[in-house]
């Protein structure tokens, strides 16, 4: 007795999923098509198997190291930026005002790096953060310290962390600043009440109440900092050796700058397996979260 | 435990207020006694919740002063007043226990591990949540979490005053019964001063000892509830406590007669320094007129019998005055020609909206 | 329009929220659905709507079947607990909205005169709903699904927003509104005395099931379940069990008396014996009264009234007595029931048939 309320919906879903089959399959199938096979160029192909991905990995070869280095360089800065925009996000988005001109004023200012390309992003730094010219890094050398990022990983580093602190605190922020909004205000009274210091009030309602919107933030620049390309790329170009070469520079490196089609394939298949995997996480804790405040 | 005393207290949400209009709550004096059950009832934006939040300390009053007992607490935060509050919508800290949720309170002010416990398990009783103190509080329903909210301010044994804004208000039906009886069980066993804000006349009159009616920023009647419906003060209070609220009809009064558009009814007291320049207004409930089919009585023209279950209520008309009335138990109407007859001793008159003493005996 | 529902039933994620509901709604009714929340009556509602697709039965609207088409092809109006209206027009604007599609200049005036005079809006047409007391914004939002000429008004927990006296004001008058009509009303509510007061028909719904329908004061008075009588009575239906057994009947915590009333008639067994609040009375009244006894653990009084709550064994018991009565909690006293007041329902719920034409 099940009738779908309206056929019609498919032929709206139709153009996208034409362009999902070209945009999304279609290069998908190449790329696995690629992983199993071995080429010398003029559009000659072997017949690999598995071969590609064995030798990445295993760490012993040199496809493997330098797999198993990008993908460690990669979960650092990922848990390095979670581990300052979180907390930083949080305690933004508590110091935000919560009415007046005030509000709107403070949510442009904090949108604002949110606007910017990701690559005027890199420009922006590598060029702030250049110690001859730089105003960053210039000042921070005339207060004696020595900084280099074009030759120090260590300053490579800061200067990329930095940046993202920079670039994408602010959405974690915002994101809090939400949830910390649909708390009623009945909640603070009580609390007040009950005589709760400022940190119990945090603890006890405002992050419950945020877990939502913090899950959802952490998902986001998870993902984001663990694809993360265009930034370093312009910054350091994964240099200084290969201390920022992330999963997905080495990637481009493999493909265009060697042409190992299909050790980059290879890359890539695990690279996005690694990233489904993370996602499925996610997802299965946030329902579950959400299950839980849907029987409550 | 505390006295509250309201001192010349007036507040108007304007910076400058001019003249009367501009407050939203009326100068006012009134004692609130230690123990008490109040309640204060009235419509939206009768100036209840602005009463409420200055006595809960969010809002600071423009003029007069506010004492628990004999301090003066009119610019004390609300973390320094000692009291606890039920809100509208139930506020549970959702990470927590109910045991949790209880002690809160205490552990946020210091108290040993061994006398919350003991406290906690004291409340809870109280509040009959003993079976539940060791679950989830996100999880239970609407009622449990109320008690909660109230079990929150009952652990404190210092607490001068519990306010409760209109607590019922997510509360099914069915449940409201059982809440309403263990607030006031437990005002009973408790000797604590409450306060009940609610547009509900039920919910106030059966909570409260004493319910304070309030009607545009001022109050217009405190009394208990009995005193409420059998002697408002105001017409404005006939009509909002009682469901249906009281008939008020314009008439002439002349001597111990009123006569609404030329029909004469008997009164119970005779009036005889009545205004003459006022609006001159009778008030009967409609409990107190009866409607029958024959008989004596003014005669009235039947347009609607409503079937409340265990009452019939009609709704009928004197003249061109609508009017409701009670339907006697078993009569039956086979016109919609009726007659009502009047108590008498219940029929109060009005001049400018207040209640005028008759002289004479009340029967 | 008439609208038929036959067996139907939603189940949402493996869940049953509403199972083999049949009813049929016939042209110029008002119908209530009176349940406790999540008993279904907005799920059940948005099935009538075409919001939802049933998962399992058939609506036919005029004989038609119309199970699982959009509400955009069906003729419904909706009215919420929220108050609905658009912000930025006036109150003429909002009542006007769903006939600016189709309609004619003087036609529209017409239409929306004559709803604003039913609803009692017509001081306040160019008013914004913002400037107008919650009352006044409820009557705009009614007004616009009235103008719509719908077949079908569904009205979800209209006045739970509303203070009281708004409540009642509005209760009064939406039966001679509903009347004028014509169309087929649905209206939720948790309320049983909002229920009686707008008469009609009722249907009482307990966990996603229909319990009854019928006329509204028979299905109040002759409830067939013990659900039922549940639901319809506020305060809550008090419950003692008894026996019968030899022409005698024991209610629990009382003393044998012979089989009177509505135990007349039934057979020996254990039975669930139900009565309402203002039939419990704290004087002997009437035929051959039970009499229980029972301690008083707190009194409200409203003034004209006072509801006694007693404890009795193990029962809780709520009388609704005339007059204002200050008992003592604690004291002990003894309470009467009459035996033709009271409902009798077997060990599955169901009503043991009797005359009970007189329980009011």
């Amino acid at each position: 007795m099940i009738k779908p309320v309206n056929q019609k919906a498919w032929f709206l879903v139709a153009p996208v999923l034409l362009i999902v089959a070209f945009s999304a399959v279609i290069p998908l199938m190449t790329v696995v098509n690629y992983s199993v096979q071995d080429t010398f160029g003029n559009n000659q192909f072997f017949w690999n198997g598995v071969g590609w991905f064995s030798e990445l990995l295993d760490r012993s070869t040199d496809l493997g190291g330098r797999f198993f280095d990008s993908l460690g360089r990669n979960l650092l800065f990922s848990a390095i930026i979670l581990a300052i925009e979180v907390p930083l996000g949080i305690v933004i988005a508590l110091s935000m005002p919560r009415e007046g001109w005030r509000v709107a004023a403070t949510l442009v200012l904090m949108a604002l790096p949110l606007l910017i390309p990701w690559n005027v992003v890199g420009t922006i730094w590598q060029i702030f953060a250049r110690g001859d010219i730089g105003l960053l890094g210039a000042a921070v050398n005339a207060l004696g310290v020595d900084y280099n990022y074009v030759s120090n990983p260590l300053h490579a580093w800061i200067t990329i962390v930095t940046m993202d602190v920079w670039h994408w605190t602010s959405l974690v922020a915002l994101l809090c600043y939400a949830g910390l909004k649909s708390i009623p205000d009945a909640y603070y009274q009580a609390a007040r009440i009950d005589g709760a210091s400022r940190w119990a009030v945090f603890r006890t309602i405002q992050l419950p109440k945020m877990q939502r919107v913090l899950l959802i933030a952490v998902l986001l620049r998870f993902m984001d900092s663990f694809m993360i390309y265009t930034e370093p790329f312009v910054v350091t170009g994964g240099g200084p050796g290969n201390s920022t070469t992330f999963l997905s520079i080495e990637l481009v490196k493999l493909a265009l700058g060697q042409f190992d089609l299909g050790k980059a394939a290879a890359l890539s298949i695990v690279y996005n397996l690694i990233i489904l995997a993370v996602c499925w996480v996610f997802y299965t804790v946030m329902t579950k979260a959400d299950a839980k405040a849907g029987a409550a | 435990m505390a006295r509250i005393t309201l001192d010349h207290l007036a507040h108007s949400y304007h910076s400058n207020p001019q003249g009367p209009q501009d407050f939203a709550l009326k100068e006012m004096n009134h004692v609130w006694r230690q123990g008490g059950a109040y309640a204060l009832l009235g419509p939206s934006g009768c100036g209840k919740t602005t009463l409420l939040n200055i006595i809960s300390g969010l809002v600071v009053p423009t003029r007069g002063r506010i004492l628990f007992d004999d301090r003066d607490v009119s610019t004390l935060p609300t973390e320094a007043r000692n009291i606890a509050q039920v809100f509208q919508f139930p506020v549970v800290y959702d990470t927590m226990t109910v045991r949790e949720n209880l002690a809160f309170p205490l552990k946020n002010r210091g108290v040993d591990t061994q006398t919350i416990r003991s406290r906690v398990d004291e409340i809870a009783g109280l509040l009959d949540l003993t079976r539940s103190l060791d679950q989830n509080a996100s999880g239970l329903t609407a009622d449990a979490k109320q008690k909660i909210s109230l079990g929150r301010g009952l652990v404190r044994p210092d607490v001068n005053a519990i306010l409760f804004d209109e607590p019922l208000t997510v509360i099914d039906p069915h449940l409201k019964w059982r809440l309403r009886s263990t607030l006031k069980e437990l005002h009973r066993k408790l000797d604590l001063t409450m306060i009940y804000v609610t547009h509900d006349q039920t919910e106030a009159l059966t909570f409260a000892d004493t319910v304070v009616v309030m009607h545009d920023g001022a109050v217009v009647q405190t009394g208990t509830p009995d005193e409420l419906f059998e002697r408002p003060e105001h017409v404005f209070v006939g009509h909002f406590i009682g469901s249906p609220g009281m008939n008020v009809l314009p008439c002439q009064v002349d001597g111990a007669t009123a006569f609404v558009d030329g029909v004469g009814v008997a009164l119970g007291r005779g009036y005889p320094n009545l205004s003459k320049t006022g609006r001159i207004e009778l008030g009967v409930r409609p409990e107190f007129a009866v409607l029958e089919a024959h008989g004596d009585g003014l005669p009235v023209r039947i347009t609607r019998i409503d079937d409340l279950g265990r009452t019939r209520i009609a709704r009928v008309m004197l003249g061109d005055r609508p009017m409701a009335a009670t339907v006697g138990e078993d009569s039956a109407f086979d016109s919609d020609r009726a007659v009502l007859r009047l108590d008498p001793a219940r029929i109060h008159i009005y001049a400018d909206g207040r209640r005028v003493d008759g002289e004479g005996a009340a029967a | 329009m008439s609208i038929v529902l036959e067996g139907v039933g939603k189940d949402v994620g493996g869940e049953t929220h509403l199972d083999g509901i049949s009813m049929a709604l016939e042209n110029g009714s008002l119908n209530v659905l009176l349940g406790a929340t999540l008993a279904g009556k907005t799920s059940l509602m948005r099935l009538m709507a075409g919001l939802d697709a049933p998962t399992r039965g058939r609506i036919l609207v005029d004989g038609v079947d119309v199970t699982g088409q959009p509400v955009q092809r069906r003729n419904v109006a909706m009215v919420y607990q929220q108050f609905i209206n658009y912000p930025s027009m006036t109150v003429y604007e909002n009542i006007a909205s769903p006939l600016r599609v189709s309609g004619r200049g003087a036609e529209v005036d017409a239409k929306v005169r004559r709803a604003a005079a039913l609803l009692k809006l017509e001081p306040y047409l160019t008013r914004k709903p913002l400037e107008l007391s919650g009352g006044q914004q409820q009557r705009t939002a009614i007004a616009r699904a009235l103008v719509k000429d719908a077949g079908l008004v569904l009205l979800d927990e209209p006045l739970a927003n509303l203070d009281y006296k708004l409540r009642e004001e509005l209760r009064e008058e939406l039966p001679r509104i509903f009347a004028e009509s014509g169309a087929v009303f649905v209206y939720a509510t948790t309320e049983p005395s909002e229920a009686l007061l707008l008469g009609g028909s009722t249907a009482t719904l307990h966990q996603g099931r229909v319990t009854q329908f019928g006329p509204t004061p028979e299905v109040y008075r002759r409830p067939q379940d013990l659900v039922t009588a549940q639901v319809f009575s506020d305060p809550p239906l008090n419950v003692v069990s008894a026996r019968k057994a030899a022409g005698q009947v024991t209610l629990e915590g009382g003393a044998p008396i012979p089989a009177a009333g509505v135990f007349a008639s039934a057979p020996d067994g254990d039975y669930a014996v139900g009565f309402r609040a203002h039939h419990l009375s704290l004087e002997p009244a009437g035929e051959r009264p039970i009499a229980l006894p029972a301690t008083v653990s707190v009194v409200e009084i409203t003034g004209s009234e006072s509801y006694v709550h007693l404890e009795a064994g193990q029962n809780r018991f709520v009388a609704l007595v005339p007059g204002v009565r200050r008992l003592d909690p604690g004291s002990l006293l003894t309470v009467y029931l009459e035996p033709r007041r009271l409902y009798l329902f077997d060990r599955a719920g169901r009503a043991v048939a009797a005359d009970v034409a007189l329980a009011a």
